[in-house]
């Protein structure tokens, strides 16, 4: 048994249930405003499909539909924290950060205000609705920002602990969220804390960093890469910046070899994050995996992974590429 | 403050802009000076605050969303208390608190960070939403805009939804000064009929000579007064007013020096007309 924090055996058989991770959000809003008053939450015109609705139904008081507007979301979002409420503020990640990037840049983060933007439907797991609505570059877009904290949950467990953790943070933050149904392979024991890496395999050959999504892609390509004797080492990074270099460096400087998965653009993303990294610290060559400079299409998230090279199948192939 | 000492302030924070934006050699002159007596208006005689307090938690909130005519914000603070008046001629410079556009963070005082058009109505809302979600109905959120900030899609998004929200204690007040960087509002990109646009969005609006003390105080008075919508002041205003090489002229909205910000020769000038009331009297240092 080799999951350390993970704190799970399931893997042995297989067995997830699954949900969408933006489910785990809409959860862990609901505790966060049920615990503190001051939560408050912001939609354009998608709190169910960002799974803001219990939140909404609950707190009907709290809640602010500012309609197809997102440059009005993340400004009312500021001018909400101002007066010392907590706002979620929740989109399509294609729209927020996408859209209204320079209003998150100026009145959210040059402007401190502590504004949690929400994006849904990041990355290809957002299957049919096709290219524009898969948000591979929000990544990029938030993790440049100064003051911002960005966070790519795992699964929908994790993602409530996040959101519930972002409430008493005091930093703006940008939260990633996926649409369609992922594995739940975190536990309710599973540690989580903003700003930490987690090494959720031990291993010697060859250290995996994933974020989101891909963090179950490349525990399972480990375990089957275990049966030819590789041993994987598999770091997830929830929170990609600020960046835990500790837990990054650590697993790097045993393993000599590094693979980055993320379900976005390798351009500026986590792999990039990870790339400045190692050139600041300890240079060592990067593989990183995500989608080449490309946008995404219709098709379903099992169609896309295929193509975009991102399955449990394409990740061990790198694995003994690089070994 | 009289009505006729408010107007001898305004006129002094004229003086301070000169200073200021001849100093700093950059710069934006002819929105801060037609915005004279609105901010003068505000921070001597509307807003309830309180300079030595400036988180005072009943405090008036004030937003200058067209962020680069803060010169005038900062003349009107220093002013009224906030800070020393030697302070100013620090605009626009190295490990200044009077950044070229304002920053709350570096500031006490300003509400919000500014300069980005379109972006100051939506945070008036968002503060007026969490005034109203406390229960403090005795406080407003006045935001100033610019009229070319008006071709943002922002500011009508937020428009929108203060009037859905019925946001009665926002006071918003737009210089129409006719005038945007790269020509008259009306050429660049036509407003009219501004009051029937905002009339239709859904709020109360109030057209005024925004260089009238009295109907600058008079306005924000009723505004207050009407619980039925949010209010809309359209203050119109002469850009550069009070020097009468600046007035009306839109190449003084802003630029390198001497190309809309005063050189020297200007600033001495610009100041001789406001120290003389345009030659009327004679001035006190001449």
């Amino acid at each position: 048994m080799n999951n350390i924090n993970l704190i799970t055996d399931n893997f042995l058989n297989h067995k997830f249930d699954t949900e969408a991770i933006k489910k785990g959000f809409g959860k862990g809003l609901l505790a966060a405003g049920q615990q503190n008053d001051q939560v408050v939450a912001a939609c354009a015109d998608l709190t169910g499909s960002t799974a803001m609705n219990m939140f909404a139904e609950e707190f009907p008081d709290r809640f602010v539909e500012v309609g197809v507007a997102e440059q009005n979301l993340v400004t009312v979002g500021s001018g909400l924290a101002a007066m010392g409420k907590i706002p979620f503020v929740s989109s399509y990640a294609a729209f927020s950060p996408g859209r209204n990037w320079e209003q998150i840049r100026t009145t959210i983060c040059l402007n401190e205000q502590v504004v949690h933007v929400v994006g849904s439907h990041a990355g290809l797991y957002t299957g049919a609705d096709g290219a524009t609505h898969q948000m591979l570059e929000d990544i990029a877009l938030t993790r440049v920002l100064p003051n911002m904290v960005v966070i790519a949950p795992a699964d929908s467990i994790q993602a409530q602990k996040a959101t519930i953790a972002l409430a008493s943070h005091d930093s703006p933050s940008y939260l990633r969220l996926t649409r369609e149904p992922t594995a739940v392979f975190t536990t309710d024991k599973t540690p989580f804390e903003i700003g930490k890496a987690y090494v959720y395999r031990e291993g010697t050959d060859i250290t995996i960093i994933a974020t989101g999504t891909m963090t179950y892609n490349a525990l399972v390509a480990a375990e089957n890469l275990a049966k030819d004797n590789i041993s994987v080492e598999v770091v997830h990074l929830p929170t990609i910046k600020p960046l835990d270099s500790e837990t990054v460096l650590r697993s790097v400087r045993k393993t000599k070899k590094v693979i980055t998965v993320e379900e976005g653009q390798i351009s500026a993303g986590m792999g990039s994050a990870i790339c400045e990294l190692l050139a600041d610290e300890d240079p060592l060559p990067v593989h990183r995996m995500g989608v080449q400079d490309k946008f995404g299409q219709s098709g379903s998230p099992d169609d896309l992974l295929e193509h975009y090279g991102l399955t449990p199948k394409h990740i061990a192939l790198k694995v003994h590429q690089i070994l | 403050m009289t009505i006729t000492e408010l107007e001898q302030q305004a006129t002094q924070i004229r003086q301070d802009i000169i200073k200021m934006l001849e100093h700093a050699k950059s710069g934006h002159s002819a929105g801060p000076m037609g915005l004279a007596d609105i901010f003068t208006a505000l921070y001597f005689d509307i807003l309830k605050h309180d300079p030595n307090k400036p988180d005072w938690d009943e405090r008036d909130l004030l937003l200058l969303s067209n962020g680069h005519c803060v010169p005038v914000q900062y003349a009107s603070m220093a002013r009224s208390g906030y800070f020393d008046v030697k302070e100013l001629m620090t605009l626009r410079q190295f490990g200044s608190r009077l950044q070229g556009h304002p920053e709350r963070i570096k500031l006490p005082g300003l509400e919000t960070t500014s300069g980005p058009l379109g972006c100051g109505l939506s945070q008036a809302a968002g503060m007026a939403l969490a005034m109203r979600m406390n229960q403090q109905l005795h406080r407003w959120v006045y935001v100033v805009m610019g009229d070319g900030e008006l071709n943002e899609g922002n500011v009508w998004e937020a428009a929108m939804l203060a009037a859905k929200y019925n946001l009665n204690n926002i006071i918003a007040i737009i210089d129409r000064n006719n005038i945007q960087i790269d020509g008259p509002t009306e050429k660049v990109m036509p407003l009219e009929d501004l009051s029937a646009k905002w009339d239709a969005f859904g709020w109360h609006v109030i057209d005024i000579d925004g260089n009238n003390m009295e109907q600058i105080i008079d306005a924000c008075a009723m505004g207050r007064a009407i619980v039925e919508k949010p209010t809309l002041i359209i203050a119109h205003t002469v850009p550069g007013k009070g020097v009468d090489f600046m007035e009306y002229d839109y190449h003084w909205h802003g630029g390198a020096p001497g190309v809309g910000v005063p050189d020297h020769k200007q600033a001495v000038k610009a100041l001789h007309e406001l120290r003389t009331l345009k030659g009327k009297i004679r001035g006190e240092h001449e």
